[in-house]
């Protein structure tokens, strides 16, 4: 078990920097996953399944997932097509792949072995869900807050980018009311200079 | 003890890429917090990462659309140049 821990740490150590020295964005959440994974793996060696599960859902499933589709939709640019052609050279996926396979045997050597705790053994979800919902209630509903928070947040500030074409519109069809009301204007000064 | 050695490791990581770093440094905080929950047998620590779980998920929504906002504002920055801004 101490040897599935520090191997799945070293992995995540060594992904974390590989992150770091990325210069592209796309290549450094690729190794930002893969040291998520392992971190998860890690959880799952300590004895923390929920927590395992939880940080490879939300963390590598949830928060990954909106990470890449900020950068898809900030990467509609003019030059998208040869971006990705610079990026999709093979040999890049060398790295994550290779250390996506040593946490899948990781994975595969524990679970047929008995995946007990490192040491103090295994706390299960049961127990973390009645310490959760009885002296942590208060965090709880903090956390719902929070998240209320984080989403209206979210919404205010993604919301502003679409009224800015909406107050254009606005001015535009003010501008054409103001049009035609001149060419009415005109079309009477002229039809009275026809009369007269 | 080895293990929260580890951990003080991976927390010392810098910040580049900065929601990202950020959340290497909640993922570090919560392993911490994970692995002196199992060292003391007590399931608080896990609690503790399902809220730094939350708190992450919000900070990383109101980050992106942050982003996404200066994206906009100054259309001259591609993704490129805001990959560059390091802290």
């Amino acid at each position: 078990m101490d040897v599935t821990f520090y191997i799945a740490g070293a992995i995540a150590v060594i992904s974390t920097v590989l992150m770091l020295t990325r210069l592209n964005v796309v290549h450094a959440l690729l190794y930002l996953i893969v040291s998520l994974l392992a971190v998860s793996v890690d959880f799952f060696v300590l004895g923390a399944p929920f927590v395992a599960a939880l940080e490879a859902i939300v963390y590598a499933g949830a928060i990954m997932v909106l990470f890449l589709f900020v950068i898809m939709m900030l990467n509609i640019g003019r030059h998208a097509a040869e971006t990705e052609r610079e990026w999709l050279t093979p040999g890049i996926w060398k790295g994550p792949v290779l250390l996506a396979v040593i946490l899948i045997l990781e994975v595969v050597y524990l679970a047929r072995g008995a995946s007990a705790g490192l040491g103090t053994g295994a706390i299960g979800p049961k127990e973390v869900g009645i310490a959760l919902f009885g002296p942590y209630i208060i965090g709880v509903e903090l956390a719902s807050m929070l998240l209320l928070a984080g989403l209206v947040g979210a919404y205010h500030l993604g919301i502003r980018k679409t009224e800015k074409p909406e107050i254009r519109h606005v001015t535009d069809t003010d501008e054409g009311r103001a049009d035609t009301g001149g060419d009415l204007v005109l079309a009477g000064t002229d039809r009275s200079a026809r009369t007269t | 003890m080895f293990s929260l050695g580890l951990t003080g490791l991976l927390v010392r990581r810098n910040l580049i890429f900065v929601l990202m770093s950020l959340e290497v440094m909640l993922n570090t905080a919560g392993l911490a917090f994970v692995v002196g929950g199992s060292r003391w047998h007590q399931p608080d620590g896990q609690v503790m990462f399902v809220f730094i779980l939350a708190m992450a998920a919000a900070e990383v929504a109101v980050g992106l659309a942050l982003v996404v906002q200066i994206y906009h504002r100054f259309k001259s920055l591609d993704v490129d140049a805001i990959s560059e801004m390091r802290g």
